[in-house]
């Protein structure tokens, strides 16, 4: 029996390709495509990179010379004098940069530019649908996310300023203005960050239905690109860690607002209970940041090399094997709050358990270069760093996971350098690799090519020049959070350290203007862009570029392969796409 | 391509075949369980921890009275089953009925939970710490329980009973749409996941009745 | 603090061991992380594009797959073992060796207060005295700690001692080292606690166990003799029990000046602060 028929809403998904013609508004803002909203999310998402980046420029200029008043901060005299006085910056704003970077970056800017941003372009796309399962929650999800980054830049102007207890809000310091001076930006904090997790509920709950019941005919799980899987793997992890998430910023928004006692110790409140539901939900999403980045990679990289991916359903296993292994580990980020070292012991062997899978991933994409012939054009040249940074990423963390290494490397700029290896090394590169790989198909127009290499090259040099010593400073016991090294005796021996990597942030944040700069001129001026410009093979290759409204014009594509038949013996062409009936293991008989 | 040749080829392809909307209801309700197991795990945490904040069942909450309460909701998830299988046949006029009945069964449970809130609020029973004051059921000078008692009541059946607003509202909307007749026997999704969504409610409660009231 | 790694100078008996397992686990990543960037970089050299060149197709091969997940597998299960041993070593208090001295360091906004059991050696006695910002702790001696928090949490971080600890209110954590070499190590906090949180440091003393008998039996005498002024006056007086007192802060914590420290400003809640210069428990 065929599902795809016989379901209530077939009549309906034949007739979404033709209407065309939509007012403005319904096209562009409140949007129910795909694309647009995937899109939307896209500059949303870019506005706070950058803003994510100047906030760690600020923290970055504090660390090289600390509340010098002969080297202030540029655009430091805008801020308020509550914040920046005669020259100085203050902790209240330190604090406050320190906890709106890491929030702002993993909320509002990677989160969605990973999740917001490519499972919704991409996922109907690589399936075969002409849109989600349920436009309108789409179109939902995005104009929750909107708010929700509203209340949180609204933060830095109430009084007292924006949160300043940490992005990972630790009670009671989060829950009680007395000790951290901030009332309202706590409040805003954990009222934002709810409302951002319905934003991602209605998201996942759409990639989720569309990927099991909205794949075009011949599309099995094990033809399906590994974008695809990791997308569809992150929207589980999603679905079942941001409620968790969501319960615990409800229990502190009510200590901080009605005055309950959830967090509070000094009437039986827990604040270990914060950290467990918490980490909880940020385990799981340290990976929902970093599978779909895999994925990308893993596309692009067969793309790249023009070979099958290297071991595609073992590519598939380990990402399921991450995303389970996943639950299971929270506890390494509390090794030194206290909690039973035998559960520490416990929760060290489960973390070590995932270097298996990382592992995996890693000599696969080794082996799928293997033997290659090698393209590196700069999606290609995004990619292959991010296997080189993630490998630092992944073995760093082995460090951590050991707990007596950790007891002195918890907390310090060891856990910043490892984080960043991942984050910015590791996803921001796949987003970047991304972005130059599908921008023609978004836009019809390519991007333009050295400069997106001269890009890449800054990034990836000045990007090592940042966060590799962070590792020293870290075992030297450098402390995070921390808005005065030459406090310590032992830090103002590496303060050369940290000027050295003030300097090369600002190269890093600098150059990221090129890009920016590329994008938008490209957006205009790019050569314009055939259907599928890098010969790949997965379905949206077969879709114009740009993409009617509902995607194939009318009639679904037809599967005939996996997505990376690449140098396929006996053909001429060295691709071949999933849509090519030719030859096709599937035939679709008249 | 004819709709036979997409069913040849889709035979290994999509879905468990169950319909978008159904499924994604199934998905939502996933997270729905990650929801409230975070929020009764922190009830067992903090109760296991204080246990001296907490009261005997039956000493601060009025057990009988939710007693009813509780088989009033079972009986709404009885009068939704009961409204489904009357879409399924082609009723509207009992579909109709039968989601009346829900909505009103769904309303009585609301309000005998507001007037439980008021009772407990009366007897010094409030979710904030400063002004916790229970003195019980059966009144007294001693303060029964602490301030943890009051957070975590309040929080979990106060989230219950606001999903079971939306149900009673979206209950209304789909009663709506049924008297507009927008429900047949070939189409009976609406209906469907607004019962999944209603049952899941009803065996919440159950679970909430045991864990707050009984234990 | 010479080295690759910059690795604080080890003065406690379980660093040695932190130390070592550290450094195993640094040569095991090391030869991962030279092995797989220098194959990556010669995959991309010697298949580099090549117009004639046709990519070899191949979907992958089973025994690979095991091979490298076996491999991987067995190291860091290794890694995990040898760790648990020291981890609980350090953490677990069932294994703790027997205490020379017991203290406990209450952590508040933004300093931590020590608490020494006095002339009986016994902690919750009227002989117990108090030091803020200052520990001192004889040599070669097991020295446990309670660490317990007024407000919010804290992270006790002695990097020579190679120990980290957090204080949670509500909590007794309790944590041990055994520190072998005297002299001057400044104690800082790890986790974010509020606007001070970077100057919420404390100086630790290591004494030889000379120093250490004269330095407990002033202190001694010094709260016997303030106790009794405490009970006549009913006022409290500064005491040389205070790390900011001019000479032991310049000897430990180079002060940076108020023109260039906006210290003052930002004290952030710290209610009582020079009026709990010293307590008596």
């Amino acid at each position: 029996m065929s599902t795809v028929v016989t379901t209530p809403d077939a009549p309906a998904r034949q007739t979404h390709g033709q209407h065309q013609e939509l007012p403005f508004l319904r096209r562009y803002v409140f949007s129910t495509d795909h694309k647009i909203i995937g899109i939307q999310f896209l500059f949303m998402s870019l506005f706070f990179l950058v803003l994510g980046g100047l906030l760690a420029m600020a923290m970055r200029w504090q660390l090289a010379w600390p509340s010098n008043p002969e080297i202030p901060l540029p655009g430091g005299s805008l801020l308020p004098e509550t914040m920046f006085t005669q020259g100085i910056m203050l902790p209240e704003f330190y604090n406050a940069a320190v906890t709106m970077h890491g929030t702002i970056m993993v909320f509002f800017a990677i989160m969605p530019l990973l999740v917001g941003t490519w499972a919704n372009y991409l996922i109907p796309l690589q399936i075969g649908a002409d849109d989600m399962a349920f436009p309108r929650l789409n179109m939902i999800s995005f104009w929750l996310a909107v708010p929700a980054g509203l209340l949180m830049l609204a933060s830095f102007g109430v009084v007292g300023g924006a949160a300043n207890a940490g992005w990972t809000g630790y009670t009671p310091l989060s829950t009680q203005d007395v000790y951290s001076g901030v009332k309202t930006g706590q409040q805003l904090w954990a009222l934002s960050l709810t409302i951002l997790g319905f934003s991602s509920l209605a998201g996942s709950v759409n990639y989720i239905t569309t990927i099991v019941n909205m794949r075009a005919p011949g599309m099995t799980w094990f033809r399906m690109p590994l974008s695809t899987w990791a997308l569809f793997i992150t929207s589980i992890l999603i679905l079942l860690a941001i409620p968790v998430l969501a319960g615990a910023m409800i229990l502190m928004f009510f200590d901080q607002t009605i005055g309950t006692n959830f967090y509070d110790p000094t009437t039986g409140g827990q604040p270990l209970l914060w950290q467990h539901l918490f980490w909880f939900f940020g385990h799981p999403e340290v990976y929902i940041l970093i599978l779909p980045a895999m994925g990308f990679v893993s596309d692009i990289l067969a793309n790249g090399a023009r070979k099958p991916i290297f071991g595609y359903a073992a590519m598939v296993w380990a990402i399921i094997a991450i995303a389970f292994l996943g639950w299971v580990v929270w506890g390494h980020h509390m090794f030194m709050s206290g909690m039973n070292p035998m559960l520490g012991g416990a929760f060290m062997i489960t973390t070590l358990m995932i270097a298996v899978p990382s592992a995996i991933k890693t000599f696969n994409w080794l082996g799928t270069l293997w033997r290659g012939n090698i393209h590196f054009h700069s999606p290609m040249l995004y990619a292959l760093s991010f296997v080189a940074l993630f490998v630092v990423g992944g073995l760093s963390g082995i460090f951590l996971a050991a707990t007596p290494v950790d007891i002195p490397l918890h907390d310090t700029y060891f856990v910043v350098a490892h984080i960043h290896y991942v984050l910015f090394g590791g996803s921001l590169f796949g987003i970047f690799g991304a972005i130059t790989f599908w921008f023609p198909k978004m836009f019809g127009r390519l991007m333009n090519e050295t400069l997106n290499k001269v890009h890449w090259l800054l990034t990836f040099v000045l990007f090592n020049i940042v966060f590799f010593p962070m590792h020293m400073l870290g075992s030297g016991g450098m402390m995070r959070r921390l808005y005065d090294p030459l406090q310590y005796p032992h830090l103002q021996d590496m303060q050369d350290t940290n000027v050295l990597i003030t300097v090369a942030a600002l190269g890093l944040f600098t150059v990221q203007l090129l890009f920016a700069f590329n994008f938008f001129w490209s957006l205009f001026r790019g050569k314009v862009a055939d259907a599928n410009p890098w010969q790949a093979n997965s379905l949206e290759w077969s879709a114009p570029s740009p993409p009617p409204h509902g995607n194939w014009g009318g009639a679904l594509p037809v599967v005939h392969r996996g997505p990376y038949e690449y140098s396929a013996p006996d053909r001429d062409s060295d691709f071949w796409l999933q849509a090519d009936p030719e030859g096709g293991t599937a035939h679709a008989a008249h | 391509m004819s709709q036979a040749a997409a069913a040849t080829l889709d035979r290994s392809t999509s879905g468990f075949g169950v319909y978008n909307l159904k499924l994604g209801m199934w998905v939502f309700l996933l997270s729905e369980v990650m929801f409230f197991t975070g929020l009764i795990g922190a009830y067992i945490i903090l109760r296991f921890a204080n246990p001296e904040q907490f009261a005997e069942p039956g000493v601060v909450l009025n057990v009988p009275l939710t007693a009813l309460n509780t088989f009033i909701l079972i009986c709404s998830s009885v009068s939704m089953v009961k409204a489904f299988a009357e879409i399924e046949r082609g009723n509207q006029k009992g579909l109709r009925m039968w989601l009346l009945v829900t909505i009103a069964l769904g309303i009585v449970f609301l309000s005998i939970q507001a007037y439980e809130y008021s009772l407990l609020a009366h007897e010094g029973f409030v979710p904030v710490a400063d002004a916790y004051a229970a003195i019980g059921r059966h009144g007294g000078e001693t303060i029964v329980g602490g301030p943890l008692y009051g957070a975590t009541f309040y929080t979990m059946t106060g989230f219950h009973g606001a999903h079971v607003t939306i149900g009673v509202l979206c209950l209304m909307f789909t009663a709506f749409k049924a008297f507009r007749g927008g429900y047949s026997a070939q189409n009976v999704g609406g209906v469907e996941i607004m019962g999944l969504y209603w049952h899941f409610v009803d065996l919440v409660w159950i679970i909430l009745f045991t864990i707050v009231y009984l234990i | 603090m010479d080295g690759f790694w910059r690795l604080p100078a080890n003065i406690s008996t379980f660093g040695a061991e932190i130390d070592s397992m550290f450094l195993l686990i640094a040569v095991i990543t090391g030869i991962v992380f030279v092995a797989v960037e220098v194959v990556l970089i010669f995959f991309l050299i010697r298949y580099r594009w090549r117009p004639e060149r046709k990519a070899f197709h191949t979907h992958g091969n089973s025994r690979l797959e095991m091979i490298w997940t076996g491999a991987t597998a067995v190291i860091v299960v290794i890694i995990g073992m040898m760790s648990r041993g020291l981890w609980l070593d350090i953490k677990d208090e069932r294994r703790f060796p027997p205490a020379g001295l017991e203290v406990i360091v209450t952590a508040k906004q933004f300093e931590w207060n020590v608490t020494y059991p006095g002339a009986d050696n016994r902690l919750g006695t009227a002989d117990d005295f108090v030091t803020r910002n200052q520990l001192h702790v004889p040599a070669n001696i097991p020295v446990h700690l309670v660490l317990r928090s007024e407000d919010v949490i804290h992270s006790f971080y002695l990097p020579e001692l190679r120990l980290k600890q957090d204080a949670v209110p509500g909590m007794d954590i309790r944590a041990w080292f055994e520190a072998t070499q005297p002299g001057q190590y400044t104690l800082g906090c790890a986790e974010l606690c509020g606007l001070g949180h970077y100057r919420m440091k404390g100086a630790m003393t290591v004494h030889t166990s000379a120093d250490w008998a004269t330095w407990n039996g002033q202190q001694i005498a010094a709260a016997a003799g303030d106790a009794a002024v405490t009970a006549a006056n009913a006022a409290g007086s500064a005491t040389a029990t205070d790390a900011n007192a001019p000479g032991a802060a310049a000897a430990t914590t180079p002060a940076r000046t108020a023109a260039t420290t906006p210290a003052a400003a930002p004290d952030g809640p710290t209610p009582g602060l020079a009026a709990a210069d010293h307590e008596h428990h």
